[in-house]
This record gives C-alpha cells, sequence and structure tokens, in this order.
C-alpha cells in the first residue's frame, strides 16, 4: 500500500484510463488507434486488481496473479488482431473500419 | 507532501494525459508513442504499490513486446506522415458522452461505497511465493487458469501465424 495515497485515488486513475479507451474506441476509425484503447481498457482493469489485492485483501495473491493472466490474454488478443489487420490490409488495402464491409450481408 | 505523494501524483498525471493524447492524436505514431508512456507510468504505479514483478512483466510484456508489435503493424500499413480527418460529431458526441457518463457514474460509485479491508497480515510476494503459489493444485494455487492460459497461446500463437501466412498461389504446383 502506498502510504499517505487514499485507495479511490488509485481507482479514479484507473476508471479515467478505462473511459479514455472505451471513447477512443467509439471515435477511432483506423483498426490499430482501437486496437490501442482495447490496450488501454485491459491496463485499467490490470490496476483495479492490483489495488483491491493490495489495499483490502493483502492476505492473498489472487489480485496478482489474475493481472498476469490478464497480461497474457492481452499478449495473445493484441497478436492475433495485429495478424488480421496484416490480413486485411494486403487483401483491401485499407484497413479503416468503415471500409471494410465485405463480410456484410 | 511526502516524496512518494509526488511521485504517486506524477504518474497519476502522466497517466491521465497520455491516455488522453493517446485517443486524440491525429498521428498514429505519436499515439503508439503516447501509449508507451502510459504503459511505463502503469508499470511505476505497480512499483510504488510494492509488486516489482508484475511491474516487470509490465516493461517486458507491454512496453516491450505490444507497443512494438503496433509500432511494426503501424510501419507496415499505413504512412508516417499521414494525418488523419477529424472524426465527425457523429462519432464524436456518443463517444464522448458515454465516456463522461459512464465515469461520472462510477466515480461515484466508487466514491461513496464503503471499502472493508480484511486486516489480516499481509503475504510476501517475493518470486518464491509467486513460483509456488502459480504451480500448486492446493488451496492459494493458479495450476488451472496458468494451463488454461498457456493453450490459449498456444492456440493464438497457432492462428496468427495461420491467419499472417500469404496464401500460395494455385496455379504452381
Amino acid at each position: 500500500m502506498i502510504e499517505g495515497i487514499p485507495m479511490q485515488h488509485l481507482l479514479i486513475v484507473s476508471l479515467f484510463m478505462f473511459f479514455a479507451g472505451v471513447c477512443g474506441f467509439i471515435i477511432r476509425k483506423n483498426m490499430i488507434t482501437i486496437l490501442m484503447s482495447v490496450e488501454l481498457i485491459l491496463n485499467a482493469v490490470n490496476i483495479n486488481l492490483l489495488v483491491f489485492n493490495k489495499y483490502l485483501f493483502p492476505e492473498q495473491l489472487q489480485g496478482h496473479f489474475f493481472a498476469l493472466f490478464v497480461m497474457g490474454i492481452a499478449a495473445a488478443e493484441a497478436a492475433v488482431a495485429i495478424a488480421l489487420i496484416i490480413n486485411i490490409y494486403r487483401r483491401l488495402n485499407s484497413i479503416n473500419v468503415e471500409e471494410v464491409t465485405e463480410m456484410k450481408y | 507532501m511526502a516524496l512518494n505523494q509526488f511521485m504517486f501524483y506524477l504518474l497519476a498525471a502522466v497517466i491521465m494525459v497520455c491516455s488522453v493524447l493517446t485517443i486524440t492524436s491525429r498521428r498514429i505514431l505519436r499515439a503508439a508513442f503516447y501509449l508507451l508512456c502510459v504503459l511505463i507510468a502503469t508499470a511505476g504505479i505497480y512499483f510504488m504499490l510494492d509488486y516489482q514483478f508484475i511491474a516487470g512483466v509490465q516493461l517486458i510484456l507491454y512496453a516491450g513486446g505490444i507497443v512494438v508489435l503496433i509500432i511494426f503493424s503501424v510501419l507496415l500499413t499505413s504512412h508516417i506522415s499521414q494525418k488523419f480527418a477529424k472524426p465527425g460529431l457523429a462519432r464524436v458526441i456518443p463517444g464522448v458522452l458515454a465516456a463522461v457518463a459512464g465515469f461520472v457514474l462510477s466515480a461515484m460509485t466508487v466514491l461513496s461505497f464503503p471499502f472493508q479491508p480484511s486486516g489480516q497480515p499481509a503475504i510476501g510476494n517475493d518470486m518464491r511465493t509467486i513460483g509456488l503459489q502459480l504451480l500448486s493444485v492446493e488451496k492459494n494455487g493458479y495450476a488451472l487458469p496458468f494451463e488454461v492460459i498457456s493453450v490459449l497461446l498456444l492456440a493464438s500463437m497457432v492462428g496468427a501465424i495461420v491467419v499472417a501466412k500469404k496464401e500460395k498461389s494455385k496455379e504452381k504446383p
């Protein structure tokens, strides 16, 4: 626990980061920037898990381990998403979400 | 103000400013750089919370791996000097509205909720404890999620290679 810092301040920081990610997910058009917004969201969740672990349940390491697993999932997600983005760029020559509509019926 | 408080508020300010710049910057490479700043400041907060292992993993995996992957794909798919057009109001208004409404609602909940610390003595989070708990199947063991995530990582590795692979043209034998 950080001395002199209440838990709520850390939670507000991570909330801000989370909703910045949500906002970016909605307003961005480029697929890579949307991926960056998703990374922001996952990172904010990680801060939350660790803060709850440290301030509320210091006798266990649950938040610690699940933050570790979230990081692994974020890495897997980024790898697959970038493979998809590169494949889409190769086929359609654009990664703008408004132009990638081939699979719409 | 004590030094650790100053440090925390500095890191918090870096996180807030850079995460807003990440989603508003119109040059994509700068957005990736601001994302890097956010991730490194987050690692600083983990160090302040005394989670050295997570902070190291954050620096290696996010700052070293994912951001490099993102910059790599930026360089493959777009021109560096290209600027995005300004997003239209039809997109900005719902986005900002959703974010602000969600932020205010959650912040009110967080500030009014009575959190109850368990008050038990803290467990050490040195490498020995982490390694023993990660591979233990007893109480406080995390062997099952560890195995599940290893299968997930293998599957996503195979999937990424298959998706990104060039298709062989069918004329050649």
